[in-house]
This record gives C-alpha cells, sequence and structure tokens, in this order.
C-alpha cells in the first residue's frame, strides 16, 4: 500500500532527497546560522526511527498496535534511571534501554499476540496506558512532571554532547534499522511474516509458526523503538511520562501509515513528513489542524483503491 | 465503608456504565457491522456536548436543547458518513484510523475556534436540580438519577429495535455476516449509513447528557473514547447487548473498583504507601479487567452471533 | 503521488525560507511558549492576550524599543515544549522567552533557555526546584512559587479555628505540592487526603465520603476541567451550603464562566484580584474586557506584568539587551505598577507579595470574577529563597 505500488522512481526520488536532507542538515544550519534547523532533523530522524520500528509490527506482520510509545517511553526513562544509580555512560543505558524495551515488549507480546483484530488493538493500548501509570508514580523520577536528562558521554568522551556527532549517529542508526528491517523481510522469517499476515490459516497451514514469529518481530520493534526513544530522551535532555501517552501512539501510527506501511522506509518519510507539516504550517497558523486535518483526510480518500485489506 | 457509600459507588457505577453504553452502542454496531475503525467517534460525543449547550442558551430550555443537540448529531453524522466515513468502508483498517485521526484534528480545531477553549458549561435545569434521600443520611443528585433513568431508556428502546423490527433483523444479519447479506438484496450501503448516522447521534446525545456534569472542552472526547473502545472490546464487537454488559462492567470497576481498591490499600499497606501505588494500580483497572476478560474469551463477553 | 511531491517540495523550501535567520534588527524579539491546545488552552491564552495588552497600552514598544512577538504552543508536552523552544532561541532569536503555563513545561524548557542566556519570565509555572539551590539569575516568575497559594488557604482555615479538614487534589506533582502546601500552615486534623485521577470527571463517591465525614472545612486544589465539574457536582449535592469550601485554581476566571452560579460564595487564594482598587488594576481590567470581553484572570494578569517587567529593565538599560549583568540587574528592579499592588523581586527571582482570600462573585454587568475578602499574607517570600546563592 501507499508508495509501493505505481512510480517506485518517484518513490525513491522523495527518499533519496529526504534522506540527503537529514544528512546535511548539519550544514545547512551553518549556512543558514540557525541551529533550530539542525534540532529539528535530528528530531526528525529519531521518529522516523520509532516509526521504522512500528512498521516491523504493523506492515510486515500486518498487526495494529496502539501501544507503541510504551517502548519509546520504556527507552526515555532507562538513563535516568541507571543515571540516578550511578551509572550513566551511554554504553550502559543504550543497550539496557533496548533490553528493557525489548522486555517489555516480548512479556506484553505473550498476552496480546493471542488475540486479532481490533482486540490486538486494545490490549497493546492497554499495556501502553499501564506503562504510562507506572512512569507516573515515579515520584522518585518526578512523577507525572517528568524530569531533566543531562546528555551521557560516551565511553567517557563528549561525544553525543556533540549536536552534530550525535545527529550523525542518530542518522547512521536510522539507516542502520532501515537495512535490518529490510533485511528481514527479504529474510524466511520476514517472508513467514507476509505470509501470516496474507492468511494466517495458509501460514499454518505450511507449517509455519505464525505465533513464534509474530512475538519475535513485536521484540525487535520493541527493542528498536527503546533505541528510539533513548535518543529522544536524550535529544528533548528531558524524560516524562507524557512520552508514553497514548496519543503518541496514535501518532506514530499515523506516520507510519501516512508514508506506507509496506515498506521501512517509506515509514521513515512518513515520518519526516508529519514533522515537517507539523512545524511547517504551526508556523503559519495556530490553527493548523484545520487545514492538515482535512489535508489527511483527502490524502487517504483520493489514494489508490486497495484491493485486499 | 458503609452500606451508604457502597450504593452511592454502585449507582455512580451504573451512571457512567449507562452512559459509556450509549457511547459504545453506536461504536460496536459501526465497528462489527461495518468493520470500520472510526476513532473520530469521540468527537461525536464533544460536538453533542457543544451543541446542547449552545441550543440550550438560545432557547432557553434544557429539554429543548437536548432535542435539537440530538438531532444535530445525526445530522453532522450523517454529513460525515456522505463525505468521508461512507467512502472508507472498502478501505483498509490503516487507512481508516489515518482518516479518522484526520477528522478528528478537524473536528477539535473546528470546535475550538467555534466556541473558544475556554471550558463551557450547561447548568442542571431546575427541575432535575436538587438531591432525593436515598437514606438517613445519604443523598444523591437527582439529574444523575435522571441520566440512569434515560440511559436505561434508550437501552431498551435500542434492544427493541434490534430485536424486533426489520431494520434490527438485517442490522444482526450484517454484524454475522455483511457479504451475505448483500448478496440477499438488502440495500447494505443505506442500512450501513443509517448505522452510522444512528451511532453518531447516539454518542451526540450521551454528550448533551453529560455537559451539565461535566467541563465541556474541545478535547472531551479523547479519554471518552478509549473508554468506549475498552468496552466494546470486552463486551464484544457488533454486540449490543455485549456492549451493554461491558459498559456497566466498565463503569463499575470503575467507580467501584477503584473505591473497593483503595480501601483495600489503605487497610492493608498503610496511608502513604497506598497513596503511592494506589493511583496508578486503580488507574490501570479497567485495563487489568479487559485484559483478564479477554485472556479467557478472547471474542468478548457476548460476541454477535455467529462470531466465535 | 504528484501532489506528494510538490507537498513535500514545497514544505521544504517553506522550511527553508523560514530557516534563513533574521536579518538583525532594531526590533526586540519575545518569544511566548504557553500552552495554547489541550484542556489548559484558555490559561495560554490568557496569558498571551495579557502581555499583548501590556503591550499595545505602550504602542507596541517595551523599553522604548518596537516589539516582535512571536507566539508557540507547547501543547502541554514536555518534548514539544523543547522543540518549540529551541526554535524561538536559534532560528527567531528572541531576547526574552515568556512562559510557561505549566511546571512539568517549564522543566522541560528550564535549561535550554537560561543556558542560551536568554532571560526567561514564567508568567505562572512557579515551581519551587527552581526557586532554591537551581535558582538562575535569568530566571524570572511573575506569578508565585507554587507551594505559596496554598498555604494562604491553610492559614485561611487554621485561624478560622476549623478542627477537622478534607483535602482533595488531583493525583499528580502539583497536587501533592498543594496539599504540602495546605499542611505547612494547617495544624488541626487531616480527614482524609483524597487524591483523585487527572482524567476524573465523577465527584460523586469523593462527596458522599465528604458527607460521611462531616469535616469543618473542605481544601480542594483541582484546577480546569476537574474543578468545573468538582463544583456543579459539589452544588448539586446540596453541600456547598453546609460546609465551606477553601481552593486554590478552582473558582478563578478561567473556570467561573463555566461554573457559573454553582461557584458563587465559594473560596480561593490569589495575589489578585479583578475588583482590587489601584489605578494600574482599572487601567489592566477595563483594557482587558474592552478587548477581550472576558473578566481576566490572575494569568493574565501577569502576563501583563511580564510585559511590564521587561518594559521597565530595557527602560534601565537603555533598551540595550546586549549587557547581562546590567539587565538583570535591571530586572531585579521591578520598577513598575503591577495591577496587584505591592510587587518586587526575591533573590531568587520569585515574587515578594501580598496574597489574599478571595471569594466567587457575580458582577453587575453578569460576569464572573473573584473578589477580595481579605488580606491573608503581606510580603509573603517563598521558603526556598535562602537556599537560593545569588542574592
Amino acid at each position: 500500500m501507499g508508495l509501493r505500488d505505481g512510480r517506485p522512481l518517484i518513490r525513491r526520488a522523495l527518499i533519496v532527497v529526504a534522506l540527503a536532507a537529514l544528512v546535511l542538515s548539519p550544514l545547512a544550519a551553518r549556512g543558514f546560522a540557525n541551529q533550530y534547523l539542525l534540532s529539528l532533523a535530528t528530531t526528525a530522524t529519531i521518529f522516523a526511527l520509532a516509526a521504522v520500528s512500528l512498521q516491523l509490527i504493523v506492515g510486515q506482520a500486518g498487526l495494529v498496535s496502539f501501544g507503541h510509545a510504551a517502548f519509546l517511553g520504556i527507552g526515555a526513562y532507562a538513563p535516568l534511571i541507571l543515571g540516578a544509580a550511578g551509572l550513566d555512560d551511554a554504553l550502559v543505558s543504550l543497550p539496557v534501554a533496548m533490553l528493557a524495551a525489548g522486555g517489555f515488549a516480548l512479556a506484553t507480546g505473550v498476552v496480546a499476540l493471542r488475540t486479532r483484530g481490533v482486540t490486538f488493538i486494545m490490549i497493546t493500548l492497554a499495556f501502553a496506558q499501564m506503562a504510562y501509570f507506572v512512569a507516573g508514580a515515579l515520584a522518585a523520577f518526578g512523577g507525572d512532571d517528568g524530569a531533566p536528562l543531562d546528555r551521557p558521554l560516551l565511553m567517557r568522551t563528549g561525544v553525543l554532547p556533540n549536536h552534530i556527532a550525535f545527529h550523525a549517529i542518530a542518522v547512521a542508526l536510522l539507516v542502520g534499522a532501515v537495512l535490518l528491517l529490510r533485511g528481514l523481510a527479504a529474510a524466511p522469517f520476514g517472508r513467514a511474516l507476509a505470509a501470516a499476515r496474507q492468511s494466517e490459516a495458509r501460514a499454518i497451514g505450511c507449517g509455519i509458526d505464525v505465533t513464534r514469529a509474530r512475538l519475535i518481530a513485536y521484540t525487535i520493534a520493541g527493542a528498536v523503538g527503546g533505541l528510539a526513544g533513548w535518543l529522544l530522551g536524550v535529544h528533548s535532555e528531558f524524560v516524562s511520562p507524557a512520552f508514553m501517552d497514548w496519543r503518541n501512539s496514535g501518532e506514530l501510527l499515523v506516520m507510519v501509515i501516512l508514508g506506507g506501511a509496506a515498506t521501512p522506509e517509506g515509514a521513515a518519510l512518513g515520518a519526516v513528513g508529519f514533522i515537517l507539516i507539523e512545524e511547517v504550517s504551526s508556523g503559519i497558523t495556530e490553527h493548523w489542524r484545520l487545514i492538515v486535518g482535512p489535508a489527511i483526510v483527502l490524502f487517504v480518500l483520493l489514494r489508490r483503491r486497495r484491493i485486499f485489506a | 465503608m458503609s452500606g451508604a457509600l457502597l450504593l452511592v459507588e454502585a449507582l455512580n457505577g451504573l451512571q457512567l456504565g449507562v452512559l459509556l453504553f450509549l457511547i459504545a452502542a453506536g461504536l460496536t454496531l459501526v465497528f462489527g457491522v461495518l468493520d470500520l475503525v472510526n476513532l473520530a467517534h469521540g468527537t461525536q460525543y464533544m460536538l453533542g456536548a457543544y451543541l446542547a449547550v449552545t441550543f440550550a442558551a438560545w432557547t432557553g430550555s434544557f429539554a429543548l436543547g437536548l432535542v435539537l443537540a440530538t438531532v444535530g448529531a445525526l445530522a453532522i453524522g450523517a454529513v460525515l458518513e456522505r463525505l468521508v466515513l461512507g467512502r472508507l468502508l472498502a478501505r483498509s483498517h490503516l487507512d481508516q484510523v489515518l482518516a479518522t485521526y484526520g477528522l478528528i484534528l478537524l473536528l477539535e480545531e473546528g470546535a475550538k475556534t467555534i466556541w473558544g477553549a475556554a471550558p463551557l458549561s450547561l447548568p442542571v435545569p431546575a427541575l432535575l436540580s436538587g438531591t432525593v434521600s436515598l437514606t438517613a443520611e445519604l443523598t444523591y443528585p437527582v439529574y444523575r438519577l435522571f441520566l440512569l433513568g434515560a440511559g436505561l431508556a434508550v437501552a431498551v428502546l435500542l434492544w427493541a429495535l434490534i430485536e424486533h423490527t426489520r431494520s434490527g433483523v438485517r442490522l444482526r444479519a450484517g454484524a454475522s455476516d455483511a457479504t451475505m447479506l448483500d448478496a440477499l438484496g438488502v440495500n447494505t450501503r443505506l442500512l450501513f449509513a443509517w448505522v452510522l448516522a444512528f451511532g453518531a447521534m447516539l454518542a451526540g446525545f450521551a454528550g448533551a447528557m453529560a455537559a451539565p456534569l461535566v467541563s465541556v472542552e474541545p478535547s472531551m472526547g479523547g479519554s471518552v473514547l478509549i473508554l468506549a473502545f475498552v468496552v466494546i472490546v470486552l463486551g464484544g464487537t457488533g454486540s449490543v447487548r455485549g456492549a451493554f454488559i461491558g459498559a456497566l462492567l466498565v463503569g463499575l470497576t470503575d467507580t467501584f473498583g477503584r473505591f473497593v481498591l483503595a480501601e483495600l490499600l489503605r487497610a492493608g499497606l498503610g496511608s502513604s504507601a497506598s497513596r503511592q501505588a494506589g493511583p496508578a494500580l486503580s488507574s490501570m483497572l479497567i485495563y487489568l479487567l479487559m485484559a483478564g476478560v479477554l485472556a479467557f474469551r478472547p471474542q468478548g463477553l457476548l460476541p454477535a452471533s455467529g462470531r466465535t | 503521488m504528484l501532489s506528494r511531491v510538490f507537498g513535500v517540495v514545497l514544505a521544504m523550501c517553506l522550511l527553508a525560507a523560514s530557516a534563513v535567520a533574521q536579518a538583525p534588527s532594531d526590533k526586540l524579539k519575545v518569544g511566548i511558549i504557553v500552552t495554547l491546545s489541550g484542556p489548559g488552552a484558555v490559561l495560554g491564552q490568557q496569558a498571551r492576550d495579557g502581555f499583548l495588552l501590556a503591550l499595545k497600552n505602550r504602542g507596541g514598544k517595551l523599553g522604548g524599543r518596537e516589539v516582535d512577538v512571536v507566539v508557540a504552543d507547547d501543547e502541554l508536552k514536555p518534548d514539544v515544549a523543547v522543540t518549540r523552544v529551541k526554535k524561538l532561541l536559534e532560528s527567531d532569536k528572541v531576547d526574552f522567552v515568556v512562559g510557561p503555563i505549566f511546571s512539568n513545561v517549564l522543566g522541560a524548557i528550564f535549561k535550554p533557555v537560561t543556558e542560551s542566556g536568554t532571560m526567561l519570565i514564567s508568567p505562572n509555572a512557579g515551581a519551587s526546584v527552581f526557586a532554591g539551590k537551581a535558582c538562575s539569575p535569568d530566571f524570572f516568575v511573575t506569578s508565585y512559587e507554587n507551594n505559596q497559594v496554598h498555604a494562604v488557604l491553610g492559614k485561611v482555615a487554621q485561624d478560622k479555628g476549623y478542627k477537622r479538614a478534607f483535602l482533595m487534589a488531583p493525583n499528580y506533582q502539583a497536587g501533592k505540592d498543594a496539599v504540602a502546601g495546605f499542611k505547612s500552615m494547617f495544624k488541626g486534623e487531616i480527614v482524609e487526603e483524597d487524591f483523585v485521577p487527572l482524567t476524573q470527571l465523577d465527584f460523586q463517591a469523593d462527596l458522599a465520603r465528604i458527607a460521611a465525614a462531616k469535616p469543618d472545612v473542605i481544601f480542594a486544589f483541582m484546577p480546569g476541567g476537574l474543578g468545573i465539574a468538582l463544583v456543579k457536582q459539589f452544588r448539586q449535592s446540596g453541600l456547598a451550603e453546609k460546609i465551606p469550601f477553601l481552593s486554590a485554581f478552582t473558582v478563578d476566571e478561567s473556570t467561573l464562566p463555566a461554573e457559573q452560579d454553582a461557584a458563587l460564595g465559594l473560596f480561593g487564594g490569589s495575589t489578585w484580584a479583578p475588583d482590587m482598587a489601584n489605578a494600574a488594576n482599572k487601567i489592566f481590567v477595563d483594557g482587558y474586557l474592552a478587548a477581550y470581553h472576558t473578566v481576566p484572570g490572575s494569568y493574565a494578569m501577569q502576563g501583563y506584568d511580564a510585559a511590564q517587567a521587561i518594559d521597565a529593565a530595557l527602560r534601565h538599560t537603555g533598551g540595550s539587551v546586549a549587557d547581562k549583568d546590567k539587565l538583570r540587574a535591571a530586572m531585579r528592579l521591578a520598577d513598575f505598577a503591577s495591577p496587584r499592588g505591592a510587587f518586587r523581586f526575591n533573590n531568587n527571582g520569585y515574587p515578594v507579595q501580598d496574597f489574599y482570600l478571595v471569594k466567587a462573585a457575580k458582577r453587575p454587568d453578569g460576569l464572573y470574577e473573584t473578589q477580595i475578602v481579605q488580606k491573608v499574607f503581606t510580603d509573603y517570600a517563598d521558603s526556598f529563597a535562602k537556599e537560593c546563592p545569588l542574592h
């Protein structure tokens, strides 16, 4: 769906343009004497990574998850909690963030994947809400208000506090994630997911362990989501339960669908596009939602009709 | 823990449940029969509340305001169906999520632009204000009893409509197998359009009824939407009876359950520890309920027939 | 398809155009970052409108310099706030940042703004964390430190001889601070500390517990929609005639239009009310009513004073923001007439001012406002100032 059918050339062009923009943004920031461009580009990169992780569940496994923001939130809280214990090097907090988010995905996935359709949507939402409430109850870490986070050192070097270096790392991680997911999609694992997405009964009939494949996908998606969350917390230098709000899960979903859930690079493009649209339109008018809302509706209605769901 | 308090909590739970039912009934039909994910359903509730405030102010009468708001909600539902929702029926769930998300942006911002961001209010009509004595020391507001009664009356009406009219039969058939219904020559398109508009009207009616109790603001549909989805999943999508039971369960859990949990925690853990853990746990109660039910019955409590 | 390409290209062009740093001009640039969407939107609107009114009263100039105002919406989301404030600082290159409304947003933007050397003036959020050790010479507050208002009501309850109090607050940090603030002054028995969920719509159960407990007084901190629901249901339950209701931010000009008659006679705590009789207040209230047709609340007054504070500071530095130390010293002077009367900044940038008990009332023109009942504290400074190393 989305960008996959027809006109692959334009699709490739868009992706190249977007990637170029992200990579070149430090230069643009220097050239226009406006550091904000770099900050915005980094935010877009991080959300693109989050969208890519969600694409694994939504696009490849064909499951609509409404709780993805929880993984981001868990990843963001990891450095904050570890920092309180004195373990504030990125070399420690980043892997822990991914492990914690992935672990949460594994544990909740075992339960959630026993359901289908709108039930699955609601279960994922429920788990995300639980994480949200727990985070809000952590009075030691600011409770509902959240808490500031200092940019961590990486192996005692000041790499991460350097905005350009941080941005480069984020872009590299994004590209890596896209390549990883593309590889997964082409591999037997991805084919199994695709088969299950199209017809679960037939896939099982072929001997594919659908639940196991989906659980693995869900866990990987959670871990990469945790990575995105870690980046988001460090970039904002602030962590709060609001990261896990169900509305954020909804926005992530919208980003993926906007760019096309069929491919990871489509999801990334959707995220970049979404952030760009919000940024530009909110600068034009306070009532930007009055314009963007109908635009999104029109975008969906005028799109090519799908033959299968 | 006195008996009077328990009674109040139970009444509150029922009243919240009835309100949730009004909202969820439309949603469950729309999702169950039409297979349409309508995230903008919560905004219907919000618009119903705003319309009630406006019409009541114009006409000076709560009753007229309520009626006009309900009609207005039906109209808005019909317009949305014609312009957007009807065209989404053939699309994938993902497309529906995206399009209705766009609708939320438009409708919430539209409400804010028209009525302003400041919360609005609808005064309780004089006839229904005041309290009634339930026991020697316990009073309960008349308006809430009215809401409870009105909601139950609508539930009965809906049940009659679905079980005992021809349209109702067609609806139930559509919930079980829409393609077959179409093949039998029923104008499913028109039927489904009515379902959408009618569901929107119910949600708007719920919003109008709730307006005197809560603050009316553009984002009031959000939290209600989540609860409504929990209700329909709990009850079984496509099943109005399921939505009724589910709504009552969710309403009771969210009020009665919270109360019982708070008392238990206080007794068990003491004041300050219970204050730390309590709120998080009580907020999670409805989700735990949902997860618990789904673990044993993934299709919901009272699924539409033919769907187990 | 093509439209999408066009759209993205157009967006990038627009972004690039806005990215070009503003050519240095003589105009002063002020960035306002407040909550303009979601449940707290009316507070952000009031603060913004109050600021703009002060600007209008001065012919669009502060300190003799023409002003460009850039308004940003933090959407009550800390991560969005950080992005928007970075844009104000790096893209719009503002000289002052005015905002935010909510304490959690303040926690997120405090560091980016103060570390960039730009002055941050909060027209509402007064979290205690920045009043003590973490204070900054570039941070000023035109509202109050969060605990102070609650202490006002605690003192009133104590002075009136109430023995048993029932406390209600939402279950988040500010709610807990509210209860702590009340208890710092009230030494009687706390019958119950009722923390409700932030999304609670239905207070029936809480009201039933109050009826059963029969306290001498109720203290409630229920901002926004929570307050509206509580007040309406409180009045409907008939308890309003039986038990005195002391509150913070529950019956104020932002919620009174919705609460209407249900709030009449209920008490609040504040540094100001629209009916205060001084010249500066008359100019402010009359001007606000004429421009916006609603009664201003303290959020608007505080936004108004943020503008006045900038104006006063710039008059002392001759319009220049170049010398940071000079600007800070000038700000500290607080050489302006606040609608609330006596006002000065403490060493930590938080105000020292009088606090009052106020009451919700109906005006002759049919609108609702709070009115002064009595003064409770004179020249009340917050308790964290001594931990701040600044002088």
